[in-house]
């Protein structure tokens, strides 16, 4: 019976992990500019496809992560430079838009650059599950929560910490007075664009090992990073993971102990519960801001 | 400007004349019409059939065609989408004017075109996989690959043999995997055996070991069987491999491919599945009359492309040979006539099994169309 239970939650552990890594690199973009980037989900997906390939092609595991890397920020600059800042005196709205354009793009190519088949990448730490109390994990979810708590970490550290996180934090909050006080606005952006990129292809690197990439994998990740983004607060950094082990964890008790055709239901429903009586998430600010 | 006006006049002028002296010849090609999901996220299905039609197409005009008419191969992508192979089979019977339809890559696009093909009095023959198309039979409408129900039949007759009477169903909730599940469901109390636990997951799930756990404790459970295709089946493998579960794992033919075994890696050993004898050409007897033509047809499509051959091709390759066939019985291109023929269509020896329609059966395959197959050290083992 405890077994049982243990697994549910490994299960949910495992996908929420999942969701909340893609929900991170929503919440650095809505930091320093409020847009929503719905291409988040093609990043994920470029760092999966682009290791993935590579290792297939014979280039050694421990190269083609930092090169997709690369491959990924080069992308999130990119679409910064060449569809984003074109439009920088447009409305919220218009560049959320523009996002949603680009993730359709990114898709297209990803599509022609690479194929439109499933690709898979070797786990990090092998295969063998590791068992708990009768309930079993792969060693390749542990990589996802470790990952998942360093970047959590890290994102903490550059907001609170650092100059240019703070200066980040002012331009969201404010744009004219962050320029004032000589924020350099335009490299906030692309900063902000590069490591949320980032953030996507390492997400989508340690996850392939489980739920294998192909051109279209970004969307549902996007899709359920994003509910996880909004659950949390959106912005806020512990508020996407916690809102993604949510999600992760009620769709996994529902298939367990309602039926497994409610799980996406639970979810939802969830979700929609949350953001009825806390708009602005769980750990979203309520209020006003002041600069 | 005026220069483009006339030549496009001259052109239009032309085609006019070589239009009707064409009729007047009976020398103008014989035109076959094709609706496939060549991108989009049915593209594994459409991209292969059209190489296929594309390729044969060629090889046979290059041999004088069919009754010394060469053959015209009209091809559209509906990235499958219903609304949009409507569209395309309404303008493939009223301004391409073809003679005979091939194609619907999905269950979906075809169902889209099959009014159509019906109210026009068009031969249609259709390379998707569930079993509406054909039942209950309309007129006009056939089709090549195997049903979802045969599928589930052989895996259930095998389980049967096993002396297996208990098991837990695991389904993909989209498509393919949730019509294969309905059609298991109707057929499973024929062969004795009860579902204990019927679970399901989104094609895109990243974890299915809750619903695997849950069949896991399900009371006096002896073999687990999935249906789906894609990512999904690969991740139950993988599940199932974690959990530790010493049960026989079945899948659909929708996992019949060597991608499959690849995503799945180790966790893939042992699996049991329904398969054409495509993919298994050199393990078939000797005697088996299907090893020349998928020996064949595997050799000409790997050479062609470099790729490996699916069933999906093969599904294309069947149409096109019994739609020609066909015509060549009819002797014309009438319509009324040709479809006649591809109901004669008797002991047709294709990719997908022998072939052997009826004015009751627009299908045509038997059960010993399907093989089981077992993967054994990455790679499939007939195992009848």
């Amino acid at each position: 019976m405890f077994a049982a239970f243990l697994q549910y939650l490994f299960s949910g552990l495992t996908s929420g992990a999942i969701y909340a890594l893609a929900g991170l690199g929503f919440a650095i973009i809505y930091n320093a500019s409020h847009v929503i980037n719905f291409a988040q989900g093609e990043f994920i997906m470029i760092g999966g496809m682009a290791t993935a390939t590579m290792v297939a092609a014979g280039v050694p595991i421990y190269l083609a992560i930092p090169l997709a890397m690369v491959a990924s920020m080069l992308v999130g600059v990119a679409m910064e430079k060449f569809a984003v800042e074109p439009a920088r005196n447009a409305d919220v709205v218009t560049i959320i838009i523009i996002t949603i354009g680009a993730s359709i793009f990114l898709r297209g190519a990803a599509q022609i650059i690479w194929d439109k088949e499933f690709h898979s990448l070797p786990a990090f730490s092998g295969e063998t599950p590791i068992a708990v109390l009768g309930a079993t994990l792969m060693p390749q979810s542990l990589w996802v929560f470790g990952i998942s708590a360093v970047a959590i970490a890290g994102l903490w550290y550059f907001f609170n910490r650092t100059m240019f996180g703070k200066a980040m934090l002012g331009t969201s909050h404010n744009r004219l007075a962050a320029q004032l006080v000589g924020v350099a606005v335009k490299k906030v952006l692309l900063a902000s664009f590069a490591l949320s990129a980032l953030l996507g292809a390492v997400g989508g690197i340690v996850v392939t090992p489980i739920t294998f990439t192909n051109y279209e994998a970004g969307i549902m990740l996007g899709l359920k990073g994003f509910s996880a983004a909004v659950l949390g607060g959106l912005g806020n950094g512990t508020g996407a993971i916690v809102g993604g082990l949510i999600v992760g964890i009620a769709e996994a008790m529902a298939s367990g102990y309602l039926s497994s055709a409610y799980k996406d239901a639970i979810a939802f429903i969830i979700i929609l519960f949350v953001l009825f009586f806390m708009p602005s998430g769980l750990f979203g600010k309520r209020g006003t801001d002041r600069v | 400007m005026r220069n483009l006006m006339k030549w496009g006049a001259t052109a239009v002028v032309v085609a006019g004349c070589s239009t009707f002296a064409g009729l007047a010849q009976a020398a103008d090609p014989i035109k076959i019409g094709s609706i496939l999901s060549v991108t989009g996220p049915a593209s594994f299905l459409g991209e292969p059939e059209k190489k296929t039609l594309e390729m044969y197409v060629e090889r046979i005009n290059k041999e004088g065609g069919v009754m010394g008419r060469k053959i015209e191969l009209v091809v559209y992508d509906d990235g499958g989408a219903g609304e949009k192979a409507s569209t395309f089979t309404k303008r493939l019977i009223e301004s391409d004017k073809v003679d005979l339809l091939i194609g619907g890559s999905t269950t979906a696009t075809t169902m889209a075109a099959v009014p159509l093909a019906e109210r026009n009095e068009v031969p249609f023959i259709s390379l998707a996989g569930a079993v509406v198309i054909v039942e209950p039979v309309k007129k006009w409408v056939f089709k090549t690959p195997h049903t979802d129900k045969m599928a589930a039949e052989k895996v259930f007759a095998d389980m049967k043999k096993r002396g297996i009477t208990k098991i837990g169903m695991i389904s993909e909730d989209a498509g393919f995997g949730k019509s294969g599940r309905d059609q298991s469901m109707a057929v499973v109390k024929n062969f004795g055996i009860e579902v204990v636990a019927d679970e399901i997951y989104s094609p895109k799930d990243p974890d299915v070991t809750a619903q695997l756990t849950k069949i896991k404790n399900a009371p006096g459970v002896q073999a687990v069987f999935n249906f789906g295709f894609g990512q999904g089946p690969a991740i139950v493998t993988k599940n199932f491999k974690q959990l530790g579960i010493a049960l026989p794992l079945y899948q659909s033919h929708g996992v019949a491919s060597k991608d499959f075994i690849k995503l799945a890696g180790d966790a893939a050993e042992g699996i049991r599945l329904p398969a054409a004898g495509l993919v298994v050409p050199d393990q078939l007897p000797a005697t088996d009359p299907q090893k020349p033509v998928v020996t064949a047809f595997k050799k000409d499509y790997e050479t062609a492309f470099k790729s490996d051959v699916s069933t999906f091709a093969g599904h294309a390759y069947d149409g096109l040979q019994i739609a020609l066939a066909a015509i060549n019985r009819a002797k014309s291109t009438d319509k009324a006539k040709v479809r006649d023929e591809i109901e004669k269509t008797s002991g047709y020896v294709g990719t997908g099994g022998l072939v052997s329609m009826s004015p009751t059966d627009h299908m045509g395959l038997s059960p010993s169309a399907f093989h089981m197959v077992e993967i054994r050290k990455g790679d499939w083992l007939l195992s009848n």
